[in-house]
């Protein structure tokens, strides 16, 4: 690749990212009131969106092979535990993620 | 005088610029742990496919979006092909359309905040800036465009580290990734706290794991998306009757 293909592939790919980014902005100009089914999805959209983002993060974990997702399991366990307990989200994550370190560093 | 007055009763415009840079950090430092490891790991990779660190700088600036930009390296090492990186880009970052739905009425009546808000919302930015409280009396614009600034900031250095330094560094931080896992947990959980009724929450889980098994850990949130989409509109009154909603 020369040096403006380069160019022209990275502007490609900060072009295809602002596009997904700003289209929803561009459709429903923010001086006219937004539709209600778009209010609606705006309103429903957030929980579902956090459940698809936990599964996204784990998608390469694999069930059957390996260490069998145990490790991810775990410390999710100690997160959700940690934060029923505490309810403090800089705890939850920190005690969360440094047993996974430890479980994978040690164990798995 | 008269100026004076309005400035005891209200904080001035600087005031409430510092404030609300000072409230939005605490929010964005599993961020910082995140970013640093994930852009330092992009860095050094680029640093060892024999790119210069500039690469780093320029596309985590431009295109801000880590796995695109992962997947970006491999594009720059083989072929020109144009039509193919666009579409790529469309596919992997889709879910961003996602996020802009949720943020429409936001993001309205912020002004020329609102373009970087836009432009800066990875998946990171847009779950704190979607489900964090923000603290009594802090302006929401500006609470809003620090946690983004932030973000960025970690990200971007992290990768023109890891492109500086390249191999020279290794560590053994195996598995600090799960922050960002953690992360996402705790904000689900947090909705899920708070809503009274669980039919999205459990619709965004149960979709992606169906066409997580069904399509393969590379193509399945396309149709993860329109998956819920669907769901969303045919359940649209029980769900808009059980009400509370984010």
């Amino acid at each position: 690749m020369t040096l403006t293909q380069q160019i022209i592939t990275i502007a490609l790919c900060a072009l295809g990212t602002m596009a997904t980014r700003f289209l929803p902005f561009l459709l429903f100009s923010s001086r006219k009131p937004t539709p209600r089914y778009i209010q609606y999805l705006g309103k429903a959209l957030p929980a579902a969106i956090f459940g698809m983002l936990i599964v996204y993060c784990l998608k390469n974990v694999s069930i059957l092979s390996g260490s069998h997702g145990l490790p991810e399991f775990a410390a999710i366990l100690v997160v959700v535990g940690l934060h029923l307990w505490k309810r403090q989200m800089l705890l939850s994550i920190a005690g969360g993620t440094i047993c996974y370190m430890l479980l994978v560093q040690y164990i798995f | 005088m008269k100026k004076a007055e309005s400035m005891n009763n209200h904080p001035s415009k600087s005031q409430q610029i510092r404030q609300a840079a000072r409230h939005a950090f605490p929010h964005t430092i599993p961020i910082f742990a995140g970013f640093w490891f994930l852009g330092i790991t992009y860095g050094i990779y680029m640093n060892v496919s024999g790119f210069s660190f500039l690469y780093p700088l320029f596309m985590s600036l431009t295109i801000f979006g880590g796995s695109l930009e992962f997947v970006a390296v491999e594009m720059l090492l083989s072929a020109f092909a144009p039509v193919q990186t666009l579409v790529m880009a469309l596919m992997i970052q889709a879910r961003h359309l996602f996020y802009g739905i949720a943020m429409l009425d936001r993001f309205k009546g912020l002004g020329c905040k609102k373009i970087y808000l836009i432009f800066g919302m990875c998946d990171e930015s847009f779950s704190i800036n979607c489900s964090a409280r923000v603290p009594e009396g802090t302006d929401r614009g500006w609470f809003m465009f620090f946690v983004t600034l932030y973000n960025q900031i970690y990200w971007v250095t992290g990768a023109v580290l890891g492109g500086l330094l390249g191999s020279l560094i290794s560590f053994d931080t195996e598995g600090l990734d799960f922050v960002m896992t953690a992360m996402f947990v705790v904000i689900f959980l947090e909705q899920w706290l708070k809503e009274k009724s669980h039919y999205t929450a459990v619709a965004g889980i149960a979709v992606s794991v169906v066409c997580l098994l069904l399509f393969g850990p590379d193509s399945f949130m396309i149709p993860t998306m329109t998956g819920i989409l669907c769901l969303l509109t045919i359940f649209r009154n029980p769900i808009e009757k059980a009400g509370d909603m984010a």
